[in-house]
């Protein structure tokens, strides 16, 4: 681990997120459904210097493996993002997000006319496009730059790949 | 297409439509060729918005299919005014017909009931969504009237809102037609929609004037500008004036430029345009029938 990531002190096991865009931890946590409710011990480092980002953002949870399907939705938000699972204080485990094609539940359609935002038992998706994302139902099409404005805040969904 | 949703124009590859084309075209000829080819089918009718043409014509088109019609009737004699979701609706009108059609004021609710339901789904207009069939019934005469080969085409009005623009404009990129958009600044089309056409290799050719346009136009198909789009109706008087067609404007057009309309028109073709031979908006209305029955043909 770097003097950086011990800033917000080491977890003993458990899931560190690194390499965040400065700025968007809380969109990360938001994106994975993590808000305090689950019991987990969440730390957050932001805008920590970073020799290889300019600035950036560590989110350390503790006690939580995250999974691959888990973590690559944060590909929307936080493409460079590294993921390091943690056993015994080491890192046994690191990747990076990869993109993914689709994501469910996630998001909220901007769109205030489309059905996925009407009292119907139906879940938002959105297609992965270059720069942004898509509208599996109304086709409207959200920018790369807009997307994290448009996290659904009632809790997390679920990527497809 | 046998038992498929008809959800989007975009889903409809060049081979699907012309198998609808030229099915209807035999019907068209043939009408009583295919009086009993679906007797007893029973088509059912969810129509959350009101409508004339596309509803009478569906009606019509399996009528004469040998079929009938179950028909939810308006919302406001339905169980939706109980507050009844969509997905509960189609979910207990499949029950009682072979296919359904739904018309509805909100985008992706076709996408959506699609899901809920095993009967094939068609489509007949999805808030500022998609009119798969309009445009099934659109190419048709396009195809009659001017042909595909080399067709320069304009379409003006309402192009952010106009559902039957975005499945016409999704559609024609499977021919070789040159596309030509005519709209206020304020109505110009959607974002996603110039994405899939530059996406689907089709240049997107935006005009503010027609003028500019109207003399290398082989069709004009014309939308209605609706009043509820603008803030102000001294706006929308300025805005909807300028998107008129009349006998003037028409002096420097082809000969044969054929002009279509989805219908209703309000005032944005002048009635005197009616009588001449340019005009092929009600021939265009009573190309629902064959087509749609073309189309039910080839789902049933």
């Amino acid at each position: 681990m770097t003097d950086t990531e011990l800033r917000v002190s080491k977890i003993e096991s458990g899931t560190v997120i690194d390499h965040i865009a400065g700025g968007q931890a809380l969109n990360v946590l938001a994106i994975l459904g993590i808000d305090g409710s689950g019991g987990e011990s969440v730390s957050i480092g932001m805008n920590v210097p970073s020799g290889k980002v300019g600035q950036k953002d560590v989110v350390k949870v503790e006690g939580r493996e995250l999974s691959q399907s888990e973590v690559d939705v944060l590909s929307l938000i936080a493409p460079e993002a590294t993921i390091n699972i943690i056993r015994d204080f080491e890192v046994v485990e690191k990747n990076r997000v990869e993109r993914t094609d689709t994501v469910r539940g996630i998001l909220v359609c901007p769109n205030h006319n489309c059905i996925t935002n009407a009292d119907e038992p139906v879940r938002t998706e959105f297609e992965v496009l270059d720069d942004g994302v898509r509208c599996a139902y109304c086709d409207t099409i959200i920018r790369g730059s807009d997307v994290a404005e448009h996290i659904d805040a009632r809790g997390s969904g679920e990527t497809a790949l | 297409m046998r038992d498929e949703d008809i959800i989007s124009a975009k889903q409809l590859s060049r081979a699907d439509i012309e198998g609808v084309l030229d099915r209807a075209a035999e019907i068209a000829a043939d009408p009583a060729a295919v009086a009993d080819r679906h007797a007893n089918a029973l088509l059912g009718l969810c129509f959350f918005e009101p409508s004339t043409r596309t509803k009478m014509s569906f009606a019509a088109a399996i009528k004469r299919l040998g079929g009938d019609v179950v028909d939810m009737g308006t919302v406001e004699s339905s169980s939706v005014k109980k507050g009844e979701s969509l997905a509960d609706t189609v979910r207990v009108v499949e029950g009682y017909a072979d296919a359904l059609v739904l018309r509805h004021p909100m985008e992706g609710s076709a996408q959506m009931a699609s899901e809920f339901v095993d009967v094939p789904l068609i489509n007949a207009g999805d808030g500022a969504g998609q009119h798969p069939t309009q445009t099934l019934l659109d190419l048709y005469t396009i195809r009659e009237n001017a042909g595909f080969d080399d067709l320069t085409i304009g379409i003006m009005g309402d192009l952010k809102y106009g559902r039957t623009v975005h499945s016409l404009a999704h559609a024609l990129t499977n021919f070789d037609a040159s596309q030509h958009f005519i709209s206020p600044e304020s109505l110009r089309l959607p974002r996603s929609v110039r994405y899939d056409l530059h996406e689907a290799g089709a240049q997107v050719r935006e005009h503010t004037d027609i003028e500019n346009v109207l003399e290398a136009l082989d069709v004009l198909y014309v939308t209605r500008i609706q009043r509820e789009r603008f803030p102000d109706e001294n706006e929308y008087r300025q805005i909807a004036g300028e998107y008129r067609i009349d006998a003037d404007l028409l002096e420097k057009a082809k000969d044969d430029l054929t002009v279509m309309h989805p219908l209703p028109r309000v005032d944005e073709i002048a009635p005197e345009i009616d009588e001449t031979e340019y005009a092929t908006y009600f021939e265009q209305a009573h190309n629902g029938v064959p087509v749609r029955m073309a189309l039910l043909d080839s789902i049933l």
